[in-house]
């Protein structure tokens, strides 16, 4: 089919939702799930501007109702089909700065995709491959456009987190010209997409490149720094002269399930287990000096994105068998469509309705096994979902000599603890306003995780985005409103 | 990078250094730990601050070359870099006046009782430190031990040094006086800070001790430290690392902290082999 761009303005409708969507080629299932190189493999130009035909070019599009940071996807779509990508990626840029990432890990079924117009009858645009491929084409076309940056205006803010908060927000309040510093932790940035995000999903020169960029537009970069450790809150806006902090530090405090064994060699949280392989290379141990368990079969308890992670990883590092273990079905699984179809054609083991009870001792020390209940689902939770209930003598041992635990993870209260003045809910959240990431600390804001526990990347960006906006008024106006409770 | 300002071995296979870290050494408090890496592809180990001295932006170290990473690190001379270095990490020692206070630490473990005794003289206590070593030359610390306490007693596993035995050879005898502590802080190898929570326990004296397992992170995020204390899962890196001795679950503490055995053994022996290569092949330039 031809896709020249006078053509493409004239397809009907019709016409253009009788084009099938566009696959994304993937490694073989067998190849792959023996290495760590990225599953997708990205659209070529042709089929990027087929999938962009798809399009009906809403007058009042939907689908950027569903998306978190609002980016404008009819208009970038329209761009492809004319073979405009840079175009393309400048118009992405307008509204998230991290689109190569987001193209890679959003749940787009459940935003832009699960609105747009053409998935009522057929399969919806591929706006998250489609953003993938803008990202790809102009980071490999070596000529990335970096935003023009405003007059500098004096005002210095620091930025607590390289995650995908904190990153959003020093994007913004960097363009507008102020001075940002970003202090991370760890010896590497990016918060969860390095240590968290496997290399198969998001390769971490992909992430490296984004970095890069901030760099390039100003943004001062700082590791191996905690604040509420190395220095505080009140330092920064003290003795450091910042005028406005963003608190974007995620929810990094790992939740285990309090069932016996727990702590047995060879029970890892999901956490431990990624972060040893994606920030610490255990996978290329010895080369790497950093240790992990190499096991024969590994269960993960969980159903989210971090559990597909850790199951598909433990495939990686050679188990035979890699079972995910979820008390819930398969329809209340928090994780994305994608990362379920990979894990599923990748060999790894559904045991749904299942529910851990007990880890069982080797006699030695480590786990040998865990002990599980069969559930049915009852009445819908708080969480709007069927509650999952213990079938009575059901009792069944999976045997097992590696465990994760990927239940979720609580807010870290290393930094809240050390800000007087800086409240926190019964989670151990800190509050702040919806919009404005305000918080109970004049000039202090924050978003991500560490407000809404844990949630996605691109939630974090939006808030991290809506914080740099409030700050920037902020830092010009000066005018501080109290927020409720 | 943070630059390594002087190296010197201050017993076999136990070097001190100071390193350049103007924001720890302003922060560090007694108790408190660094985690660093010693090049990119090392892994990232806990040590405690032995001093710190904020005008000179400084913090000390004292390192036991025991697996892979302590070996190359004690490799670093002055004027060498180490990759990251990050802290202070972990909650403070509680410091206040007890009265009687025995600090006992045996191997490099006395490196982190010294700011401890500091603020325990400090805070008005009358202090007396128990080193134990297996032999004479693995004392350490002895001279810096006796500035700071009323006491210092050395304990040697051969007799080669002070008295012959254990360092609950040396504490058993206080217990028993009649002017027992009120404090006893253990810091040290795990069998030996188990062995000093028996012996206070049946005389209900505060015991605490320092505990040393595996990280990566430090803060909280990964939960490799835990622990069982009071029959509670804890996070030694940021609940820790000290706890109350009579708490512990040491046997867990022991099965976990061996958790790598097999691995430290294969990453070490691969790391000796790579050194005797490369001092036969410098050896043979040198012909």
């Amino acid at each position: 089919m031809s896709t020249e761009p006078n053509k493409a303005n004239t397809l009907t409708p019709k016409e253009r939702m009788r084009i099938p969507r566009q696959d994304m080629p993937e490694q073989d299932p067998n190849v792959r799930n023996r290495n760590f190189d990225e599953v997708n493999l990205g659209f070529d130009a042709d089929t990027a501007v087929q999938e962009g035909l798809r399009c009906l070019q809403c007058k009042k599009p939907l689908c950027i109702d569903g998306c978190p940071v609002k980016i404008k996807i009819p208009e970038f779509i329209q761009l492809i089909v004319e073979r405009d990508f840079p175009g393309a990626a400048a118009k992405i840029k307008e509204d998230n700065s991290l689109p190569a990432v987001c193209g890679r890990v959003c749940p787009q079924e459940t935003q832009c995709e699960a609105t747009c117009v053409v998935g009522n009858r057929f399969r919806p645009v591929a706006i998250g491959h489609l953003e993938r491929f803008v990202a790809d084409h102009e980071r490999e076309s070596g000529k990335v456009q970096l935003p023009k940056k405003a007059k500098a205006t004096g005002k210095k803010v620091a930025i607590v987190g390289s995650g995908p908060a904190g990153l959003a927000c020093a994007t913004d309040l960097v363009q507008w010209g102020h001075e940002v510093t970003v202090y991370e932790a760890l010896h590497e940035y990016g918060g969860v997409l390095v240590y968290g995000i496997p290399e198969f999903r998001l390769p971490k020169k992909i992430l490296g490149a984004e970095i890069d960029n901030l760099r390039n537009m100003g943004v001062n970069f700082v590791k191996n720094f905690i604040i509420g450790k190395t220095m505080t809150v009140d330092e920064l806006m003290g003795q450091e002269g910042y005028d406005a902090v963003f608190v974007g530090t995620g929810a990094g405090l790992p939740w285990f399930m309090n069932i016996p064994g727990e702590n047995l060699n060879g029970v890892y949280s999901a956490n431990e287990f990624l972060t040893r392989v994606n920030l610490m290379k255990a996978n290329n141990f010895p080369q790497s000096d950093t240790p992990i368990k190499i096991a024969d079969t590994v269960v993960v308890f969980g159903g989210g994105n971090t559990a597909m992670d850790a199951v598909r990883t433990a495939k990686r590092l050679g188990a035979e068998r890699a079972i995910i273990v979820y008390r819930r079905s398969e329809e209340e699984m928090p994780a994305r469509d994608e990362e379920i179809k990979h894990a599923k054609e990748e060999g790894i083991e559904f045991m749904l309705l299942t529910a851990p009870t007990k880890m069982l001792d080797d006699g030695k020390g480590w786990v040998k096994g865990v002990e599980c209940l069969k559930m049915e689902l009852g009445e819908p939770d708080q969480s709007g979902r069927r509650r999952p209930m213990p079938i009575e003598g059901s009792e069944f041992t999976i045997d097992a000599d590696l465990a994760v635990v990927a239940i979720g993870n609580g807010s870290n209260p290393l930094l809240a603890k050390t800000t007087p003045g800086l409240k926190i809910n019964r989670w151990g959240n800190i509050i702040a306003d919806a919009e404005t990431g305000r918080t109970s600390k004049k000039g202090v804001f924050a978003g991500g995780d560490i407000v809404t526990g844990g949630a996605t990347v691109i939630l974090a960006m939006g808030a991290g985005r809506q914080a740099a906006a409030a700050m920037h008024e902020y830092l010009e106006t000066g005018e501080w409103v109290e927020i409720d409770g | 990078m943070y630059t390594i300002t002087s190296a010197e071995f201050i017993a076999p296979d136990v070097k001190l250094f100071h390193i350049k870290a103007p924001y720890i050494a302003q922060k560090h408090q007694a108790g408190q730990f660094v985690i660093l890496r010693v090049h990119d592809n090392g892994e990232r180990i806990p040590i405690t601050i032995a001093e710190s001295d904020p005008d000179k932006g400084e913090i000390a170290i004292i390192v036991q070359g025991i697996g892979r990473t302590t070996k190359e690190l004690n490799m670093k001379e002055a004027g060498d870099h180490l990759q990251d270095l990050v802290g202070p990490l972990g909650t403070p020692t509680h410091i206040e006046k007890w009265g009687r206070v025995v600090i006992v630490s045996g191997g490099v473990g006395t490196a982190e009782a010294l700011p401890i005794a500091r603020a325990m003289k400090k805070a008005g206590n009358h202090v007396t430190s128990i080193i134990g070593a297996r032999t004479k030359d693995l004392v350490i610390a002895e001279k810096l031990m006796e500035e700071l306490c009323d006491e210092v007693l050395i304990t040697t596993d051969d007799g080669s040094y002070g008295i012959k035995g254990l360092v609950t050879t040396a504490l058993e005898p206080m217990i028993n006086s009649d002017t027992p502590p009120q404090m006893v802080l253990a810091v040290g190898p795990l069998p030996m800070m188990s062995a000093v929570a028996e012996m206070t326990r049946p005389h209900n004296i505060k015991t605490v001790v320092s505990l040393n397992t595996i990280m990566i992170d430090g803060t909280g995020m990964c939960g490799g430290c835990r622990a069982t204390v009071g029959g509670e899962t804890v996070f030694v890196c940021v609940d820790g690392p000290e706890f109350d001795a009579h708490q512990v679950d040491f046997a867990e503490l022991r099965q976990r902290g061996s958790m790598y055995h097999q691995q430290e053994r294969q990453s070490l022996d691969q790391f000796l082999e790579r050194c005797k290569l490369e001092s036969a092949s410098s050896e043979d330039t040198t012909k």
